[in-house]
């Protein structure tokens, strides 16, 4: 087992390329790591022989370690979920929740939060060097020979830094949208160990219709002849433009339309004159258009395409019940674990019937849940976003959990 | 039972008949608090029993009141989703003044009768002598401090007496543990032995059932 702290991660390489007509340069930054050399055997049987885990750490783990808290991120999040991001310079993805005196205080908990396994920010995915067969590292990436992962084989991976850090059982798992299903598949793959699960805007199962939209991203960096098959590192170009027109059609089912509505309405706004782009032959754009090709051209600066559809393929793989006969609630039989089901009124990505039905299926456990829907107008995002009552429900129930848990007097 | 002024009538009337109920629940059991508010009696319970108490609230201002104040509350109709809980999964369900606002009264007495053990139901109670009396002294619906909205906007869709109580839990087959009658001060009241009194003088009606 090999730690590394202020060793850059063999995972990261450079490249050049451009993306809506800005030119692209991966920056090589050091991720704290560690790395497993016993590798770990995935879901759809092969193994990995080595498995490095990227991750950050927030305030003390107390002296029984048990106060714990895993935070697992969503599709293009990362560990840095609450200090400045070393790649984007961008603030944590959720410092309003994490943070000393949030609703996740790192005053009282130690926070984990860890790049998946097939991510692109340090952890093992397709831009770490491939392995030959008897386990020694070739000098090229995995690319998309990088086999399929699971959110399952997210879950174990994670659980292999847990058990590194010492820790018997998590005072919480949470997450929202992929990182709800990460808190789901924790709560029923390791029912002992999860003393409260937070699955936030998330679902059971991943909807045809959230398939069909990673299908459009996925499409649009095969697009990209840039992309070449998956083998860009070879030319030193990045699939940047099919990889932004991926987000900008993801980040459309992150807002609602009310909230579209509310920050752009059908505001024009003048060109950038030294566009080449067809589309500026308008002369003006939309101010949406303008602000999702800077989404999209923002996003491929810090995300990796072979890992975007590695991970999009692992969402849409994601169905809990079905490894349970198709009865949700056996996920869940028997289990200790508190849970708490967190929705948002505009969110038609991950809508509220998803959570109640998960809601429900622990019901049908007979196991402790809390559910709420929050009323918001900022879609899926919201759960990202200042959502003052979602963080008052948030703090007060980890503080419920933390009584019951022994962690803290009434 | 919709929304908002279901609850605000529950909240109101919330603390009057908690100590009641409170005292049918042996310590150390699993409650289920059906239109709990923001959590009021289940909290009640866990600290002073030491029950393991969760609820379900309609409302969802409320329900985010009482998650946000660490009670294990969530969303939910209790026309709707007892349906989805198992056989005996409570030791008591808990219907607090909330049986005359649900749609289908019967049917969420069966269901809190197959997921728990035992019910707990209080009611306010259309028997009272005043409720009598102003229906036959005016000839208008009754306006009183427990009954205090006009028929139209009323969402206690399904009134009933002490007496109603009775023939219902005989017809479903429902034993009567305990039973009592109290003014709307949470009070019991003398006449808690004898039905016909507690039928007119009573304000509320507060029964412990189980099945027979």
């Amino acid at each position: 087992m090999i730690v590394g702290s202020t060793v850059a991660s063999k995972a990261h390489r450079s490249y050049s390329g451009a993306a809506m007509d800005q030119s692209v340069t991966r920056m090589h930054v050091p991720h704290s790591h560690v790395t497993f050399d016993d590798g770990i055997v995935l879901e759809c049987g092969t193994t990995l022989q080595r498995l490095t885990v990227a991750y950050r750490t927030y305030g003390t783990l107390n002296a029984d370690r048990s106060n714990a808290i895993l935070v697992c991120h969503a599709l293009t999040g990362d560990q840095y979920v609450a200090e400045r991001h070393p790649v984007t310079g961008k603030p944590g993805w959720w410092e309003a929740v994490v943070g000393p005196g949030r609703p996740i205080d790192t005053d009282r908990f130690f926070v984990i939060c860890q790049n998946v396994l097939g991510g692109c920010m340090g952890s093992t995915g397709p831009l770490s060097y491939r392995e030959n067969p008897d386990g020694t590292q070739t000098d090229e990436p995995w690319g998309t020979d990088f086999p399929p992962v699971t959110i399952r084989d997210m879950v174990r991976a994670q659980k292999r830094l847990v058990d590194h850090l010492g820790i018997k059982r998590l005072f919480a798992v949470l997450g929202g949208s992929m990182g709800g299903m990460q808190a789901l598949q924790w709560a029923a793959l390791y029912p002992d160990q999860v003393f409260a699960a937070l699955p936030i805007a998330t679902a059971s199962y991943h909807s045809a219709q959230n398939i069909a939209f990673h299908e459009v991203g996925r499409q649009a960096i095969f697009a990209d002849p840039d992309w070449r098959n998956g083998r860009y590192w070879e030319s030193g170009l990045i699939p940047a433009r099919g990889l932004a027109v991926a987000r900008m059609c993801a980040h459309i089912t992150y807002l609602s339309e009310e909230a579209l509505t509310r920050k752009f309405g059908r505001r024009l706004q003048n060109a950038p004159k030294d566009s080449t782009e067809a589309i500026n032959l308008f002369g003006d754009m939309f101010e949406v258009e303008s602000y999702l090709r800077h989404q999209g051209s923002a996003f491929v600066q810090r995300f990796d395409a072979n890992s975007y559809l590695t991970i999009t393929r692992a969402m849409d793989y994601f169905d809990l019940a079905a490894d349970f006969g198709g009865d949700l609630a056996m996920a869940f039989k028997g289990a200790r674990t508190r849970f708490l089901l967190a929705s948002f009124t505009s969110d038609w990505l991950f809508p509220t019937s998803q959570s109640r039905a998960i809601a429900r299926a622990l019901n049908r456990a007979g196991a402790n849940v809390s559910f709420v829907e929050f009323p918001t107008d900022k879609g899926h995002d919201a759960f990202l976003l200042d959502e003052p009552d979602f963080h008052r429900a948030l703090a007060g129930f980890l503080r419920g959990c933390a009584i019951h848990a022994g962690l803290q007097r009434l | 039972m919709s929304g908002h002024d279901h609850v605000r009538f529950l909240t109101k009337n919330m603390r009057v008949d908690l100590a009641l109920i409170a005292g049918m629940i042996a310590p150390g059991s699993r409650v289920l608090d059906i239109g709990c508010g923001d959590g009021s009696l289940i909290d009640h319970l866990f600290q002073t029993k030491a029950c393991d108490a969760r609820g379900i609230e309609i409302d969802m201002a409320e329900v985010t009141q009482a998650v946000a104040y660490g009670l294990p509350v969530m969303h939910g109709d209790a026309d709707v989703d007892l349906a989805h809980y198992p056989d005996n999964a409570f030791d008591y369900v808990v219907l607090s003044r909330a049986l005359q606002a649900v749609e289908r009264p019967r049917e969420v007495l069966a269901q809190m009768l197959r997921i728990g053990t035992r019910a707990v139901v209080s009611f306010p109670n259309f028997g009272h002598w005043l409720v009598r009396w102003q229906l036959l002294a005016t000839g208008r619906m009754p306006m009183t401090a427990t009954w205090d909205r006009p028929w139209h906007e009323t969402p206690n869709i399904h009134p009933c007496t002490i007496r109603d109580f009775f023939i219902l839990c005989e017809e479903e087959g429902y034993v009567v543990e305990q039973w009592l009658a109290a003014d709307d001060g949470g009070r019991r009241t003398p006449w808690r032995r004898f039905l016909n009194l507690a039928n007119i003088f009573g304000e509320q009606g507060v029964f412990l059932l189980r099945r027979r």
